[in-house]
Order: structure tokens, then C-alpha cells, then sequence
């Protein structure tokens, strides 16, 4: 039997020992993502790598953001019709919709869906390529695989991201759009006439900057957790399961800070 | 605590001396001296010395987890060492900066202990990333599909040019990353466990292309395993990798006969 000594001093161990944890990996990516910025601006580019990545990124997330894109705007119009009609301010709708789209719902759920998709996919590709050695077989062949591997993914979500958002914003408009097509009589032509009315510059330029820190984010993590693989095959599985994990969990202090930066700026 | 082999009897002293001084003359491509290596408090290696000559088929055997791999990837900069000396081909590997490291690293041909194939790449695209950064010391050949066919012959696998590393068999694999080892013309290539996870034939077919290739480029080569036919067929000299050190060396046939219970132990069927 524990006593209760015992039982509050192993609790007290596993926290510092999560603190701890936690203050490691918040170094070692901060180090990682130092080091991106280096060997980025050093020749050689790997150019066409770039824009094979680029490709398989948008290519690999397309469909998938612009089902969930549709489906938001769907259901986000049916379940703020029968409140808004309460109100008589049904009118509103497309500005509510279009606004919440752009400013937050469309930057946020693309990277969600990209952090499982592309942050996973990174973690696990990385992650064998370190297990099986090949990793190391690009260094001995003189390629430097940081810049080969690492910068190259990173630059690609990262220029990639702002543009699935504005893919599935514009999906998810529609989704909206059809909805108070079928439900409200209105025409589409109206209903995107009144979203650019609504929305102005603050609401998207701070949208468009977010997403490319999300694509950052999203490729940092990725990135990182499978060029530190563990050796062996359930370090694969940790690696790609950690980096949706983390890269999620990261999305949203990033979101947190970026609403509060263009917060300030509006006051100004 | 080197156990020596001096006085074995199956050479006769004359012969011994002759072959020691032919050794000796001949250039070092390797040095290691006092290799030290640790991981916490996992002592790997504590002071191994090892030297390749010129033109030499040396093996290096050792148990599972006695510190192999670790020892050459110190010796390519894949590995940081802890303390100790090591050159290759006269140049000191622990303070070259990156650009001389990889054009030494060009004259190294790896082999991985799994191969290690890039496998979202063809078997082309596999041999011809090495050539990508080391275009000059082919002569700048604009077209590399011969460089590529003749480094895939000769490995007998010419027609799997178009296939992806998972459509190949392991020992096919084995032989894609030889070629690909092959593709820049390395004067020393070290072999990580060339027959690990083979049966008997392929691996005898592996250690032939091993000969093959060492008499057709005269290359100097490194083995490592712990498969005593490869070693009894390959090795002109072997060191035997114990507690971190090289704690015996001599011929296959000194080192076989040896009477010391550690040496025994690699050679017992
Ligand atoms: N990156 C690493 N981090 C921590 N320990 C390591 C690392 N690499 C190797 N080791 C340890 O070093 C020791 C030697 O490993 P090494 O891979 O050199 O063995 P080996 O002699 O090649 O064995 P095998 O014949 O199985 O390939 C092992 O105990 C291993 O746990
Ligand atoms: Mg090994």
C-alpha cells in the first residue's frame, strides 16, 4: 500500500516531469525552426523538390478541404437560419456566414484537416526515412537532406496553406450560398454580392497572415518529429501520431495570438 | 589487453614477415586511433583502433550491439565521437567543414545495413542521387542513363531500371544499393553487414559481386558482419570488435584457431 506521501510525490514527479518535457521540445523546435531559416537562405536551392511538394501538398488535401469546406458552410447556414429568422435579421445572413468564414472557421478547420493530413503524412515519411537509414544515405551522398527533406516540406505548406484556405472558403461559401438559395430565394449572384460588400480588408488580410503561420506550423511539426524519429517501427507510429497532436494543439496558441496581434491593431 | 596472434604456427615466421612488410608499405586509407564512443551511460566503443590499407579487404566482426554500425558512422561524420583520431585517405574527418567532407564523402562508397533505397524513388532516380551534387567528378556528363545501366549491370540488374524499391526482392534491394554505392567510383567502400538478412545463396552471390567489383575497380574495402563464411571468403585481415576495443586481429586462419574463449566464441558452429 502507498501512502498518501508517496502517492502525492509520484503525482508531483510525472508533472515536472511533463513540465520539463514540454520545456525540451518547446526548445529543440524553436532550435529546429532556427535552423530552417539558416539553411533556407543558403545555396543550393532544391527548387524543383520545392514544387514537387508543393504539388503533392495541394494535390493530397484538395478534395478533402473541400468537402469539409462545403459541409461547414452547409450546415453553419441551416443551424443559424431558424435564430436569425427569430430575429428577422435572416438578410444578415451572408454577412455572418461570409465574415465567420473568412476571419476564423476557413484558416482554422483547413489546418486542422492539413495537420492530420500533411503533419501526419510529413511525420511518417521523415520519421521511415530515418528508421530505414535513408536519411542518413542522403548525407553521405553529399545532399544535405535538412535542406533536401525538411526545408523544402516546410516552404511548401507554408506557401500552400493561404491557398487551400482561400479554396475552402470559397467552397464553403457556396455551401451557404445554396442553402439560402433553396431556403431563402436567394440568388447566388446576391448572396456573394453581399459577402465582398461585409467584408473588408481587416478581416482579410489578418486571415490570409494567420494561414501561412498555420502552414508553417503545420510543416515545423511535421518536420521535426520525423527527423528525430525513434529508431524502430513503433517510432514511425509515435512520430506521425505526435506531430497531428502537436502541430493541432500549436494551431490554436498560434490562432490565439494572432487574433489578439490584429485585435490590437484594430484599436489603433 | 590485445590478445596477439604473433605466434601462430600455421605461417611460418619468413613468410609472416614477407606479408606484413608488403602490408606495411602500402598506403593507409584508414586510421582510426582511440575511437571513444558513448550514449549516456552505454559505454560502445572505449578506444578502438583500427587500419585499412590501400587496396585491402579487411573485416571487422563483432557481436550484435558491440558498436559496428556506430564505428563507421563516426567514420563518414554521420556520428559524432566522443574522442579519438580518424582519417581517411589523409585527411583528419573531425575538422573538415561541410564542403570537403562531402567531396571526401565522394570518394567513400556506404552500403547500409538495410539497404537503405529512397523508396518514393525509382531504382534510376536511387542511382542517379548521388551524382546530383558530385557532377565534376564524373566529367560533367550531361546524360547519366549510361552511368546508371552500366552501375545496374553490374549488379545483374539492368531491366529493373523503371521499378520502385518496393517491388524489388531483398537481395535485389541489396544489390540496387551496391550499384548505387558503385555509381560514383569510391576508392574505399564500407560494407555495414552485406549478407544481414539473406538466405545462404543470395548471400553468397553478394559477397561474389563484392569480389568482383573490388578486382574490377580495385577499390580498398571495410566489411562489416558477423557471418563467418562472408568473413572466411572476403577478408585478407580481420579484427574482432570485444567490449569496444579491437581485441584480436590477425588472418581468418589465426583467429580461427585461437584458443582464447572470446575468439572462440565467433567461430563455434
Ligand atoms: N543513436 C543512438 N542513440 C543511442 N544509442 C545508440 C544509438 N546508436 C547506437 N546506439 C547503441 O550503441 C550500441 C551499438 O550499436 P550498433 O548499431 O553500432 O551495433 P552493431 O554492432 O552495428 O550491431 P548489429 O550487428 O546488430 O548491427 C547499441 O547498444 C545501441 O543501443
Ligand atoms: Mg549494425
Amino acid at each position: 500500500m502507498a501512502t498518501w506521501q508517496e502517492m502525492v510525490n509520484s503525482r508531483a514527479n510525472t508533472l515536472l516531469k511533463g513540465i520539463k518535457d514540454f520545456v525540451v521540445e518547446t526548445g529543440e523546435l524553436s532550435y529546429f525552426a532556427g535552423r530552417f531559416f539558416k539553411e533556407t537562405l543558403k545555396p543550393p536551392f532544391e527548387f524543383k523538390e520545392l514544387l514537387r511538394q508543393c504539388y503533392q501538398m495541394g494535390n493530397r488535401s484538395l478534395v478533402l478541404v473541400g468537402v469539409t469546406g462545403f459541409i461547414i458552410g452547409l450546415v453553419l447556414t441551416l443551424q443559424s437560419r431558424p435564430t436569425l429568422i427569430e430575429f428577422g435579421a435572416v438578410s444578415w445572413m451572408p454577412n455572418m456566414v461570409g465574415i465567420s468564414i473568412v476571419r476564423e472557421i476557413g484558416p482554422v478547420i483547413t489546418a486542422l484537416i492539413c495537420a492530420g493530413r500533411i503533419a501526419s503524412g510529413i511525420g511518417a515519411e521523415l520519421g521511415s526515412m530515418r528508421v530505414t537509414e535513408q536519411i542518413d544515405a542522403m548525407e553521405v551522398s553529399g545532399t544535405n537532406p535538412f535542406k533536401y527533406l525538411v526545408v523544402t516540406r516546410i516552404l511548401a505548406t507554408t506557401l500552400m496553406l493561404p491557398l487551400l484556405v482561400v479554396f475552402g472558403d470559397i467552397i464553403a461559401l457556396y455551401g451557404s450560398a445554396l442553402v439560402e438559395n433553396l431556403k431563402g430565394d436567394v440568388s447566388f449572384q446576391l448572396y456573394f454580392n453581399t459577402v465582398f460588400d461585409a467584408l473588408s480588408y481587416g478581416d482579410l488580410i489578418p486571415a490570409t497572415i494567420k494561414s501561412f503561420f498555420f502552414g508553417f506550423v503545420i510543416g515545423l511539426v511535421g518536420c521535426y518529429k520525423g527527423y528525430y524519429c525513434k529508431k524502430g517501427t513503433a517510432g514511425v507510429g509515435v512520430a506521425a501520431n505526435t506531430a497531428v497532436v502537436t502541430a493541432s494543439l500549436l494551431l490554436f496558441v498560434v490562432d490565439f495570438i494572432a487574433v489578439f496581434v490584429s485585435d490590437i491593431f484594430y484599436e489603433l | 589487453m590485445n590478445y596477439n596472434m604473433e605466434k601462430d604456427d600455421n605461417i611460418t615466421q619468413a613468410q609472416k614477415a614477407a606479408s606484413m612488410e608488403t602490408i606495411e608499405t602500402k598506403k593507409l586509407v584508414i586510421n582510426i586511433k582511440d575511437l571513444r564512443k558513448s550514449f549516456g551511460d552505454n559505454h560502445v566503443l572505449n578506444g578502438f583502433n583500427l587500419k585499412l590499407h590501400e587496396g585491402e579487404n579487411l573485416v571487422v566482426m563483432g557481436k550484435s550491439g558491440s558498436g559496428k554500425s556506430v564505428m563507421i558512422k563516426c567514420l563518414v561524420g554521420l556520428m559524432q565521437a566522443d574522442s579519438g583520431y580518424i582519417e581517411v585517405m589523409g585527411q583528419e574527418v573531425n575538422t573538415l567543414d561541410q564542403d570537403h567532407l562531402d567531396a571526401l564523402r565522394a570518394d567513400i562508397g556506404f552500403l547500409f545495413q538495410g539497404s537503405a533505397l529512397y523508396d518514393s524513388m525509382t531504382v534510376r532516380e536511387n542511382l542517379e542521387f548521388p551524382m546530383r551534387r558530385h557532377k565534376e567528378k564524373l566529367g560533367n556528363v550531361v546524360d547519366t542513363e549510361p552511368l546508371v545501366l552500366e552501375a545496374l549491370e553490374n549488379v545483374g540488374l539492368g531491366h529493373t531500371m523503371d521499378l520502385m524499391p518496393a517491388e524489388l526482392s531483398g537481395g535485389m534491394k541489396r544489390r540496387v544499393a551496391l550499384a548505387r554505392t558503385l555509381i560514383l567510383k569510391p576508392k574505399v567502400i564500407l560494407y555495414d553487414e552485406p549478407t544481414s538478412g539473406l538466405d545462404p545463396i543470395t548471400a553468397k552471390e553478394i559477397i561474389e559481386l563484392m569480389r568482383t567489383i573490388q578486382r574490377k575497380y580495385n577499390t580498398s574495402s571495410l566489411i562489416i558482419t558477423h557471418d563467418v563464411d562472408c568473413a572466411r571468403v572476403i577478408s585478407e585481415r580481420m579484427i574482432l570488435l570485444v567490449d569496444g576495443i579491437n581485441y584480436a586481429e590477425g588472418t581468418f586462419a589465426q583467429l580461427s584457431a585461437s584458443t582464447d574463449p572470446k575468439v572462440e566464441a565467433f567461430f563455434k558452429k
